[in-house]
C-alpha cells in the first residue's frame, strides 16, 4: 500500500506492506538511518520521532497510521545551513551522548517535552519523569538531564 | 519485532467500522492508538488477519460536559485526558492518573477507549472508572447500549464488548470536589503497576469507590473496603479487607502474599487521602 | 598551554547528533539478505527432529541451515583454563542446552520474510532434566556434558587454611548472591558479511575487538587472516559483552559465503536478552574476622560462578575476584577459592567490571556486616583498615601488586561531600520518629584492576603532505570518545590542531594489529601507544628538518603553536609538518610515520569511595536512590568531561544491579525477564544527578600517569547502594538483603527480622548501621 508522509518537511510516498512499522518506513523506505531500533516491547524510546509535532515511539505506530501526517526525525532538526537545534547543541556542550545509539530518540523526546511545556519551567524532576520512556545505557542520564535543562532555557525555544 | 502480515483498512466512519467488524468477525481487530495491540503483534502473540484502523475517527475524540457526568470519546488520548481543563475540574483523579500512564510517547498515542477495551487488570484507567462508578457506551449495528464499568470486565482480557460492537464513549460521574487518592507501586516509572489503588469519595455520606490495579485477573473494585467505609470504618480498618474476595496470584514482581500486603497498604494510603 | 586535562568537547558528536551514527544495521549493502535464527524454546533437550521443508519453501527464503549443513568445528571455550571438552557448536548439534540457543539459520530477502519462515520451522525436542541453580549444578546430578562427567568447568582451588581466623575475636559469616544481570547495550548484536570480487571476506561487526573477530573467523572458517577484512562501524555500546565473538557471527560469515550474497544479521532485543552473554552470577560465602576494636585480620571468600551453558570468559572471572579480594583494606590473611559450573542458562561473559564488582560487593557487604556485629559505624571501621597512602607499592595476600593509591584521601573527600555526619543525624531523627520513610546511608571503598591482561597495543601516527595527521589505533571505542582523546594526545605532542587529526580504528586492513577496548585498558596502553608514536614521529621529523634546514638535529626545535620545526634561534625559517611529510615521500617514498607496538605497562589500580543515600518505604519495600556521591581516582585525567561520563554511566549500571535488575529463570530454565519490558534497565526517573569528584594519584607504570576509569563507577556504586538499602532497615533487625533489593525482598527481610525478634532472639544493634 502507498503511504504518504511529510517527512522532515518534504512530501514522500513509498509503497510498503501494511505491517510496516513507521520506524522501518523511515529507515528502510525513506533511507533515514538516524532513528534506531533498540527493543521490541515499546520500552526503550530509541525510535522516538515527532508525529504531527508530538513525540511517539515509531516502532509502535504503523506507517499506515502516519499517512498524511508530518514526521520529524533527527535528520530534520538542524537548520538547512547546518546550525544545530538548541537541544542538539546542548547535548554536544554537556557531553550528553557516548555511543550515540539512544541519542536521536532522546533528542526528539526532549524537543517534544520542551515544546509542550507551555509556560511551565521544566524542573529536573519534570525532565527525568519526561524521559522515563527513553533508555540509555552509557551516560547514566546525568549529562542528558543537564543538556535538557540548558536547552529548555535557550531563548530560541521560549514561546 | 515484525508482525505477521495482515490486511489494513482505514475506517471512515463508525458505521463503516461496524460493517467491517460484521464482515470479518473474529479475523478483525480494531486499531486505535495501537499501544495495546501492536506490542502483542510485534511479538506475534496476536496475529489478526485484518486491522481496522479507527484512529482517524475524529468524532470519537472529545471531552464533553454531560451534566452530572463527563463524556469522553473513546479515542481521546491519555495526553489529551491529562490536559483537559474540564477533566481537571470535574475528574481530577482521572487527569492525574492519565498523566502517569507509561511515558509521554505512549500517552500521545494510547487512548482511553483502547486501554479500557483491552481489559488488562494491570491498566490504570479501568480501576479509575470502577472507583468513579462510570459507564461505557457500546455501539453496535442495531443498538447502542450503556454498560456499567462494574459489569464490564468478564475475565482476563475479556470484556463485555461484543465482537460486532465498538466502545465509543466513557461516562464518568463528576466528582463534585470529593477527595481522592491514587497510589501505584512500580519497578520503574514507565512500568505497569505491581499493585495500584484508586479511592474516590463519592458523596458526603461516607460512600467511597475503590478500584484496584493488578490485583487479581480483572480490574476490580474493593467492595469489602467500600462496604467497611460505608459502615463507618476508618481507612486502616477498611483497608485491611482490601484483598477480600479477590483471587490474588503471584508473578515475577510480587508473590501472592506480598501482593495482598501491598494491596492493603496502598488502599489504606489512597483511602486516607480520599477521606481527608 | 597543554590541552591535556581539559574538558574538550567530542569530535564524534556532530555526526551522531545530526544524521546519527552508522551502526551495522545502517550500512548500505546493496543486495543484502537478512539472517534470522530459530532458537531453542526449552532449556535442555535432545533434538529429535528438525523439519525445514516448509520454511525452505516460504516466500523470499534463500536458504535454511542447521548444524550439519555448516561443516564447521565447534568453538572451543576460548580460555585455555576452561574444560576444553565443553565446546560450543555454532548451531545446536543434537542437543540444546539453554533457552535461546541458536538451532537453525534462515537467510531470506527481508527480515519480515525471515521472521515468517522462522514460524514454519518445526523442531521436536526430547526434554532432558534441567539444572539452573549453580548450587544444584555443583552437585553433578544433572549433567550438561555427560561425557565430561562433571559440570565444573574451572576450579581455582588454593586450599583451605583452618587457622585463617586464629586470633580473631569476631568472625562474621554471610552468604551473598551476586545476581545474574544482562548487559543490554542499546544496540543489540549485529554483523554483516559479503565476499568481495577478489574472494576476500568482508565482515562488519558490532564489536569491541576487531582483530579478535578476524582471527576467530579465520580459525573457524579455515581462512588465512589476511583474506578477511573486518570493519567496525559505530558500535552502540558493548560493556564487555561485545568483546566476545559469538557463534552467530561465524554463522553470518558462513552464510554469506554459502549463498554468495551479502548477509546481515541484526538481532531483536528479545533475541539479544538470550544471546548476548550475561554478567555476574556468583554465589559467595564470606567470612571476615578480626578484633573488637575494628581491626580486620582475615578474610575468606568462596565463589561459585555460574558459567551458563557453554563456558566463556564469565567462567574465569573468579580469577579477577580473587585478584581483588581484599580491596582497599590492609588485611593480613586472605583466602579465595572458586568453582565455576555450567547450567542450562545463557553463558556468562565479561560485563562492566568483570569479576571485580563481585569482589568489591562481597567485601563491602562483609565490612558492613562486621561493623554491625561489633557495633561500630561503618565509616569508622573502613577508615581504620584502609591501606595507608605511604604503603605503596603494596602486595595483597592474594598476590596482587597495587601501583599507587591514596585511599584515605578519597574516602575523606567522599564523606565530606556527602555530609556524612549530617546524614547520620537525619537518619537518627527519622528512626526516632518511626515513620515509614527511612533513610539509608551506604558506603563503598573500592580499588580495581585495569589493564589486567598482558597484551600491549598498537598505535601509529602518520603525517600527510597537507599537514594533517592520521592516527591508527588498535583500540575499539564504542562510546568512550577515543577519537577526541587520542587526537588530544597527538595534538599536544605535535602542535597539529585537533580538527586536523583523523583517528582510524576497527578496520583490520587500515590498522594492521590491535587488541581492542575492554577492561579499562585503552588509555593507558592504546593512548600511550599513540602518544609514543607521536613522540617517535617528532624524532623522524626533526631528522628531516635538519636535512632540509642544513642544520644539526640537536639544534632543531618543534614550535608546537606554529606546528613547524626550525633551527633554534631562527624561528622565521621553518618547515611545517606538511612540508616534512612531502619531503619524506620525495626522499625515499616512505610516509612520515611512526608505528609502535607498545608492550603492556602492567596493570594499574584506580580506586575511590562512593556514598549512596536511599529512602526506603518500610511498608511497601520501595527503594529510592536520592543521592549518590562518587570520588574516583584514575591517576592523571586526560579529559575530565569524558572521564565523568564514564563514571556516570558506571554508577547507573551499578545502582541498577543493586536495586533493580536481575535476570531470572524458573526452575525449568525458562527465562522470565527476556525482553526490555520485563528486564528493567534503569531509567532517568529512578536516578538522581550524581555528585562526583576526582582525586589524581598518578601511576608510575605508564608515561601518561593514567589508570583506567571505564568500570570504576560500576564497581564503586553497587556496594554503596546495596549497603544503603540494608542500612535503611538495619534498625528493624535486618542484617542482609540480597541484590536486587526489590520491594518484595526488602519487605521479606523486614518481616523475617520482625519474626525473629518476636521469637525472642533480637539481633539488631543500636548506634551503628
Amino acid at each position: 500500500m502507498h503511504v504518504t508522509v511529510t517527512l522532515n518537511g518534504a512530501d514522500v510516498t513509498y509503497d510498503v506492506e501494511p505491517r510496516t512499522l513507521l520506524v522501518h518506513y523511515i529507515r528502510d523506505a525513506a533511507g533515514l538511518k538516524g532513528t534506531n531500533v533498540g527493543c521490541d516491547t515499546t520500552s526503550c524510546g530509541a525510535c522516538t520521532v515527532l508525529l504531527d509535532g508530538r513525540s511517539v515511539k515509531s516502532c509502535t505506530v504503523l506507517a499506515a497510521q502516519a499517512d498524511s501526517s508530518s514526521v520529524t526525525t533527527i535528520e530534520g532538526l538542524a537548520e538547512a545551513d547546518g546550525t544545530m537545534h538548541p537541544v542538539q547543541k546542548a547535548f554536544h556542550e554537556h557531553h550528553g551522548l557516548q555511543c550515540g545509539y539512544c541519542t536521536p530518540g532522546m533528542v526528539m523526546a526532549i524537543v517534544s517535552l520542551i515544546a509542550e511545556r507551555g509556560d511551565h519551567e521544566l524542573t529536573e524532576t519534570d525532565i527525568r519523569q519526561g524521559l522515563e520512556g527513553n533508555l540509555c545505557r552509557c551516560t547514566g542520564y546525568h549529562n542528558i538531564v543537564e543538556a535538557a535543562m540548558a536547552a529548555a532555557r535557550a531563548p530560541e525555544l521560549r514561546s | 519485532m515484525i508482525p505477521s502480515s495482515f490486511e489494513y483498512v482505514r475506517a471512515g466512519s463508525i458505521e463503516q467500522t461496524l460493517d467491517l467488524l460484521n464482515e470479518h468477525g473474529d479475523a478483525a481487530k480494531l486499531l486505535a492508538g495501537g499501544h495495546s495491540l501492536l506490542p502483542l503483534m510485534k511479538l506475534r502473540l496476536a496475529s489478526p488477519d485484518v486491522l481496522v484502523d479507527i484512529g482517524r475517527l475524529a468524532e470519537l475524540a472529545y471531552v464533553g460536559d454531560g451534566g452530572d457526568y463527563v463524556a469522553i470519546g473513546a479515542l481521546t488520548t491519555h495526553d489529551e485526558v491529562s490536559r483537559s481543563p474540564l477533566i481537571a475540574a470535574e475528574l481530577p483523579v482521572l487527569a492525574h492518573v492519565a498523566g502517569q500512564i507509561g511515558d509521554p510517547q505512549v500517552r500521545h498515542r494510547g487512548t482511553i477507549g483502547g486501554s479500557i477495551a483491552h481489559g488488562d487488570p494491570a491498566s490504570d484507567l479501568p480501576a479509575v472508572a470502577l472507583a468513579l462508578g462510570g459507564t461505557y457506551v457500546l455501539t453496535g449495528p442495531s443498538e447502542t447500549r450503556e454498560v456499567r464499568a462494574a459489569d464490564f470486565h468478564l475475565g482476563f482480557l475479556e470484556t463485555a464488548v461484543a465482537p460486532d460492537e465498538i466502545l465509543t464513549e466513557i461516562r464518568l460521574p463528576k466528582m463534585a470536589g470529593g477527595g481522592w487518592g491514587f497510589e501505584k507501586l512500580t519497578k520503574r516509572a514507565q512500568d505497569w503497576a505491581i499493585v495500584g489503588a484508586v479511592a474516590v469519595r463519592l458523596d458526603g455520606n461516607g460512600s467511597v469507590g475503590v478500584g484496584l490495579i493488578n490485583v487479581g485477573s480483572v480490574p476490580a473494585r474493593a467492595l469489602s473496603v467500600e462496604a467497611a467505609v460505608a459502615s463507618g470504618a476508618g481507612a486502616a480498618e477498611a483497608a485491611a479487607r482490601a484483598d477480600t474476595g479477590i483471587e490474588v496470584t503471584g508473578d515475577l514482581n510480587a508473590s501472592a502474599a506480598f501482593r495482598r500486603h501491598l494491596t492493603r497498604v496502598l488502599v489504606e494510603r489512597a483511602l486516607a487521602k480520599a477521606l481527608a | 598551554m597543554s590541552i591535556l586535562g581539559n574538558r574538550v568537547l567530542r569530535r564524534e558528536d556532530p555526526k551522531l547528533l545530526t544524521s546519527g551514527g552508522t551502526y551495522v544495521g545502517d550500512l548500505d549493502l546493496p543486495g543484502v539478505l537478512s539472517l534470522t535464527f530459530v532458537r531453542a524454546t526449552i532449556a535442555h533437550g535432545r533434538i529429535e527432529r528438525i523439519d525445514l521443508e516448509e520454511a525452505k519453501a516460504a516466500p523470499g527464503v534463500v536458504g535454511v541451515f542447521s548444524h550439519d549443513d555448516l561443516g564447521l568445528a565447534p568453538m572451543p571455550p576460548g580460555m585455555p583454563f576452561l574444560n576444553q571438552e565443553m565446546t560450543r557448536p555454532l548451531l545446536a548439534d543434537g542437543v540444546v542446552r539453554y533457552v535461546g540457543e541458536a538451532v537453525v539459520a534462515i537467510v531470506a530477502e527481508t527480515p519480515g520474510a525471515g521472521a515468517d519462515a522462522a514460524e514454519l520451522v518445526v523442531i521436536d525436542y526430547d526434554p532432558l532434566p534441567v539444572v539452573v541453580d549453580p548450587l544444584d549444578a555443583l552437585k553433578d546430578e544433572v549433567l550438561l556434558y555427560p561425557q565430561v562427567g562433571t559440570n565444573n568447568c574451572f576450579a581455582l582451588q588454593f586450599g583451605h587454611d583452618d587457622t585463617l581466623f586464629e586470633g580473631c575475636e569476631v568472625v562474621v559469616r554471610q552468604r551473598i548472591l551476586n545476581q545474574r544481570v544482562a548487559p543490554c547495550p542499546l544496540e543489540t548484536r549485529a554483523a554483516a558479511a559479503l565476499v568481495e570480487p577478489d574472494g576476500r571476506l568482508m565482515f562488519y561487526s558490532s564489536t569491541q575487538t576487531a582483530h579478535g573477530v578476524r582471527d576467530t573467523l579465520a580459525t573457524s572458517l579455515g581462512l588465512e587472516p589476511v583474506l578477511i577484512h573486518v570493519i567496525t562501524p559505530d558500535v552502540g555500546g558493548g560493556f564487555g559483552a561485545k568483546a566476545s565473538v559469538y557463534a552467530e557471527d561465524i554463522v553470518t560469515a558462513w552464510c554469506a559465503r554459502k549463498v554468495g550474497q551479502p548477509v546481515r544479521w541484526s538481532e531483536t532485543r528479545s533475541e539479544s536478552m538470550l544471546g548476548l552473554g550475561h554478567g555476574r552470577g556468583q554465589v559467595q560465602d564470606i567470612e571476615i574476622g578480626g578484633l573488637r576494636d575494628g581491626r580486620i585480620l582475615a578474610y575468606r571468600i568462596d565463589v561459585l560462578q555460574d558459567s551458563g551453558a557453554y563456558p566463556a570468559i564469565g567462567a574465569v572471572l573468579p580469577f579477577m575476584t580473587r585478584t581483588m579480594a581484599t580491596g582497599v583494606y590492609d588485611i593480613a590473611r586472605a583466602e579465595c577459592n572458586s568453582n565455576s559450573v555450567v547450567t542450562n542458562t545463557v553463558p556468562t561473559v565479561a560485563y562492566r567490571g568483570a569479576g571485580r564488582p563481585e569482589a568489591t560487593s562481597a567485601l563491602e557487604r562483609a565490612m558492613d556486616c562486621y561493623a554491625s556485629e561489633i557495633g561500630m559505624d561503618p565509616a569508622e571501621l573502613r577508615r581504620k583498615n584502609l591501606i595507608a597512602a605511604d604503603a605503596f607499592p603494596y602486595t595483597t595476600p592474594t598476590g596482587t601488586d597495587y601501583d599507587s593509591g591514596n585511599y584515605v584521601g578519597a574516602f575523606d573527600l567522599a564523606l565530606e561531600m556527602a555530609g556524612y555526619e549530617q546524614l547520620r543525624s537525619e537518619q537518627q531523627a527519622r528512626r526516632a520518629a518511626g515513620g515509614s520513610r527511612q533513610l539509608g546511608i551506604g558506603l563503598s571503598s573500592y580499588v580495581e584492576i585495569t589493564n589486567g591482561i598482558p597484551e600491549g597495543e598498537y598505535g601509529a601516527v602518520e603525517i600527510r603532505p597537507n599537514g594533517k595527521a592520521i592516527v591508527r589505533t588498535g583500540t575499539s571505542p564504542h562510546g568512550q570518545g577515543h577519537h577526541t582523546a587520542w587526537s588530544m594526545l597527538v595534538s599536544d605532542q605535535l602542535g597539529i590542531a585537533i580538527d586536523d587529526i583523523e583517528v582510524i580504528h576497527g578496520d583490520t586492513d587500515l590498522v594492521p594489529r590491535g587488541v581492542g577496548t575492554f577492561g579499562s585498558r585503552s588509555l593507558q596502553v592504546g593512548g600511550a601507544a599513540v602518544n609514543q608514536a607521536a613522540i617517535e614521529v617528532i624524532d623522524k621529523a626533526r631528522t628531516l628538518a635538519a636535512d632540509l634546514l642544513e642544520a644539526d638535529v640537536a639544534d632543531i626545535v618543534l614550535d608546537k603553536p606554529a606546528a613547524a620545526f626550525h633551527v633554534a634561534g631562527t624561528p622565521a625559517i621553518s618547515r611545517g609538518w606538511g612540508e616534512l611529510a612531502q619531503a619524506s615521500l620525495d626522499q625515499g617514498g616512505a610516509p612520515l610515520m611512526a608505528e609502535v607496538d607498545l608492550s603492556s605497562p602492567g596493570a594499574s589500580f584506580p580506586f575511590g569511595t562512593h556514598v549512596a543515600v536511599v529512602e526506603v518505604d518500610t511498608e511497601t519495600g520501595n527503594v529510592e536512590l536520592v543521592r549518590h556521591v562518587a570520588v574516583d581516582d584514575a591517576g592523571r585525567i586526560l579529559n575530565p568531561l569524558l572521564a565523568e561520563g564514564q563514571v556516570h554511566g558506571g554508577i547507573a549500571q551499578g545502582a541498577a544491579q543493586a536495586m533493580l535488575e536481575e535476570f531470572s529463570y524458573d526452575a525449568a530454565g525458562n527465562p522470565l525477564t527476556a525482553n526490555f519490558a520485563d528486564y528493567s534497565i534503569i531509567s532517568a526517573a529512578e536516578l538522581p544527578s550524581f555528585e562526583t569528584a576526582f582525586t589524581e594519584t598518578p601511576t608510575p607504570r605508564n608515561p601518561l600517569g593514567a589508570k583506567g576509569i571505564g568500570e570504576s563507577g560500576t564497581i564503586g556504586s553497587t556496594p554503596a547502594v546495596h549497603n544503603a538499602v540494608v542500612d535503611a532497615v538495619a534498625h528493624l533487625g535486618v542484617r542482609h538483603i540480597d541484590m536486587a533489593t526489590t520491594p518484595e525482598r526488602v519487605w521479606q527481610a523486614i518481616q523475617a527480622a520482625r519474626s525473629a525478634s518476636e521469637g525472642g532472639s533480637a539481633t539488631s544493634t543500636e548506634g551503628a548501621a
